[in-house]
């Protein structure tokens, strides 16, 4: 993880708050909601202060990120427990490996206030 | 009144659409295109510099590099036979994306190619979520790296095409647990196809490089 990686992401959501905000005629945007799954792409506080820097002199500047963290839960095929994982993947019940992920991927600016 | 407004859209949509420009250039020159990605030193310039021989008169292949690790990897692909490779300067990024690779193929005669290998940074977190539009996502796992990684790494694991477990000729010195290590890409990535290798004695490299002729073949064909 680097600098440039929480900018990038950045970028990328203030380009679609812009987007949605004139789509739907706002004059300015509030608040942010983002949805992170623990699975995806580590995006920390930073990003607020980058947000602060970038957003500024445009509809969104001063807006509020709130961002919604989705833990992983994964579900056992062999034996239909669900858990969230801890140091590793397999299923604590049967030690299965062949488990799947129902959430944590999660990465998407999901609403916004706008005004 | 503030007012709530949907938007339920993918955060790295920007990137996505960028990254899809690229697939269609790619694929209208006919270029098949794959993503080397891997933690620092897992060997992605060694895979280059093995497989690149083997392609010799099957293939004409280009390199960008964006391994910021050492500014010397273009050269060692172009020393292996690469007949273009470029450099990406990330200026201290911690991964490749769409905006990055578009700069490159632009300074890229894409006619005179058949496949271009892109080396990502050195890191198992960032680029995983940055689509490049490459066609292959390739991942250069390693032996002394251990055989948590899967475990660790679960977004970079689970997103990958192919995995190359790099470095075999250190098993006999390493405690390296290869259920353990294969239960955990099966949970992420049952489809995974897997090339377990040597880039220092040869072993198990040409496996991999019949299977990629074999994929740019049937990308050709279309
Ligand atoms: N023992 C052993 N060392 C290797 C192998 N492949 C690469 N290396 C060494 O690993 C180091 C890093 O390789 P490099 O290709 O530069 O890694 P990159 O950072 O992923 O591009 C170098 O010192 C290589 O000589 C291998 O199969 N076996
Ligand atoms: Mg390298
Ligand atoms: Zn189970």
């Amino acid at each position: 993880m680097g600098i440039m990686h929480e900018l990038s992401v950045t970028e990328s959501i203030l380009e679609i708050a812009l987007r949605h905000a004139q789509e739907s005629q706002a004059k300015r945007v509030i608040n942010l909601y983002l949805v992170i799954g623990q699975l995806s792409s580590i995006v920390d506080d930073s990003v607020q202060f980058y947000w602060d820097l970038i957003s500024k002199d445009t509809l969104a500047e001063g807006a509020k990120l709130h961002f919604q963290r989705i833990p992983a839960r994964l579900a056992c095929l062999e034996c239909g427990h669900e858990y969230s994982p801890g140091g590793d993947l397999t299923c604590p019940a049967c030690h299965s490996a062949r488990v799947k992920v129902i959430t944590g991927k999660e990465f998407r600016l999901d609403a916004m206030d706008v005004e | 009144m503030p007012q709530r407004v949907a938007v339920v859209e993918n955060i790295l949509n920007a990137n996505d659409r960028l990254a899809a420009e690229n697939r269609l250039r790619l694929d209208t020159a006919g270029v098949f295109a794959i993503n080397l990605m891997a933690s620092p030193g897992a060997g992605k310039t060694s895979l280059i510099e093995q497989t690149l021989p083997r392609l010799t008169g099957k293939l004409r292949v280009a390199v960008v590099d964006g391994d910021i690790a050492t500014s010397l990897d273009a050269d060692r692909a172009a020393a292996a036979g690469a007949q273009a490779a470029i450099q990406i300067n990330t200026g201290g990024d911690c991964h490749l994306d769409a905006v990055m690779l578009q700069q490159a193929l632009n300074q890229l005669d894409l006619s005179k190619f058949d496949l271009l290998i892109v080396e990502n940074v050195g890191n198992l977190v960032c680029p995983a979520s940055f689509a490049l539009g490459t066609h292959l996502s390739v991942l250069v796992a390693s032996i002394p790296e251990g055989d948590d990684k899967p475990h660790k790494y679960p977004g970079m694991y689970s997103g990958v095409d192919v995995l190359i477990l790099n470095k075999i000729d250190l098993l006999p010195y390493i405690n390296f647990r290869m259920d353990f290590f294969k239960q955990g890409v099966e949970i992420l990535n049952p489809d995974v196809v897997t090339f377990p290798l040597s880039c220092r004695t040869g072993e198990g490299v040409e496996d991999w490089t019949d299977w990629l002729v074999g994929r740019v073949a049937t990308f050709k064909r279309g």
